[in-house]
């Protein structure tokens, strides 16, 4: 066994992660606070009016970065679910439980700031359209996994069933990530690809993966501090 | 400042997609922040 591998394994017992996810937790809520500040500055400030929504289209800097966070938290949540059904640890399950809260709460946004940027440029708050409705599924899965979970008294139990819930709602994530490629749908396509420059102007651009890092740094850290509630709650 | 504030005639969309993700964010914050002082205190 390597001194790499006794190090991973060292951290994945309850006791020895808890400080450590405290300080990391400590650096990454500064890092947001930080990076939204920037990002709302460029967003708000840098970034020019969009020549055909006006100042509407602002809404982009909270609504891509929250429902990228959206998908992103529950693959991750599904990952750590799935290790805690593989190998049985207990840190895993504590993990997904911390992460689907956060996961809910960006999808919630995802889809309030696109419903409010759904009516001035489509004309609707809501259209049971590909896109919207499996981002919709999603956030019914993440209060299907919270509330599994409430359900089960002993909480190796929950998490096991969670588990399985959260593998299974996988599938939804290639759905909303393609939907707009598979079906016709009033939801446009990719800004953002890899494989190509952003079709927007460079300070939009960079507006947005601003506010996508505050995001992501801010999940990280509520993640975190919810993982330490749970470890002492759970009596470790 | 009362122009910027308008937003072009979007103020209730722009501020109200901001308002209520900062005011959720905040709360999540809150609610955490209350969780966890109810352990560094056992009654």
């Amino acid at each position: 066994m390597t001194a790499g591998s006794t190090h991973w394994f060292w951290y994945a017992s309850p006791q020895t992660f808890y400080p450590l996810a405290g300080s990391i937790a400590r650096w990454c809520g500064i890092a947001a606070a930080l990076l939204a500040a920037a990002g709302l500055w460029v967003g708000f400030f840098v970034a020019p009016t969009d020549a055909q929504q006006g100042e509407a289209y602002r809404i982009i800097f909270i609504h891509v970065p929250a429902a990228w966070m959206s998908m992103f938290i529950y693959l991750v949540m599904a990952f750590w679910a799935a290790l805690g059904l593989a190998f049985n640890t207990r840190l895993s399950g504590m993990m997904a439980t911390a992460l689907a809260p956060t996961g809910a709460l960006f999808t919630f946004i995802a889809l309030w700031t696109g419903s409010l940027w759904g009516k001035p440029t489509w004309g609707t708050y809501w259209v049971w359209d590909a896109r919207l409705t499996s981002e919709l599924i999603l956030l019914f899965l993440y209060l299907g996994f919270m509330a599994l979970q409430a359900a089960i008294d002993d909480p190796r139990r929950a998490d096991r069933a969670g588990a399985v819930l959260a593998i299974v709602g996988v599938v939804n994530i290639p759905i909303i990530y393609f939907s707009v490629q598979w079906w016709n749908t009033l939801h446009q396509g990719a800004s953002v690809s890899l494989k190509s420059a952003p079709t927007m102007a460079a300070s939009m651009f960079t507006g947005m993966i601003l506010m996508a890092l505050a995001f992501w740094m801010y999940s990280v850290a509520v993640a975190l501090v919810r993982v330490r509630c749970i470890i002492r709650e759970r009596g470790e | 400042m009362s122009e910027f504030l308008a937003m072009g005639g979007y103020a209730w969309y722009v501020w109200g997609s901001y308002g209520v993700t900062f005011a959720l964010l905040a709360m999540e914050v809150v609610l955490l922040r209350n969780r966890s002082k109810r352990h560094e205190t056992p009654s």
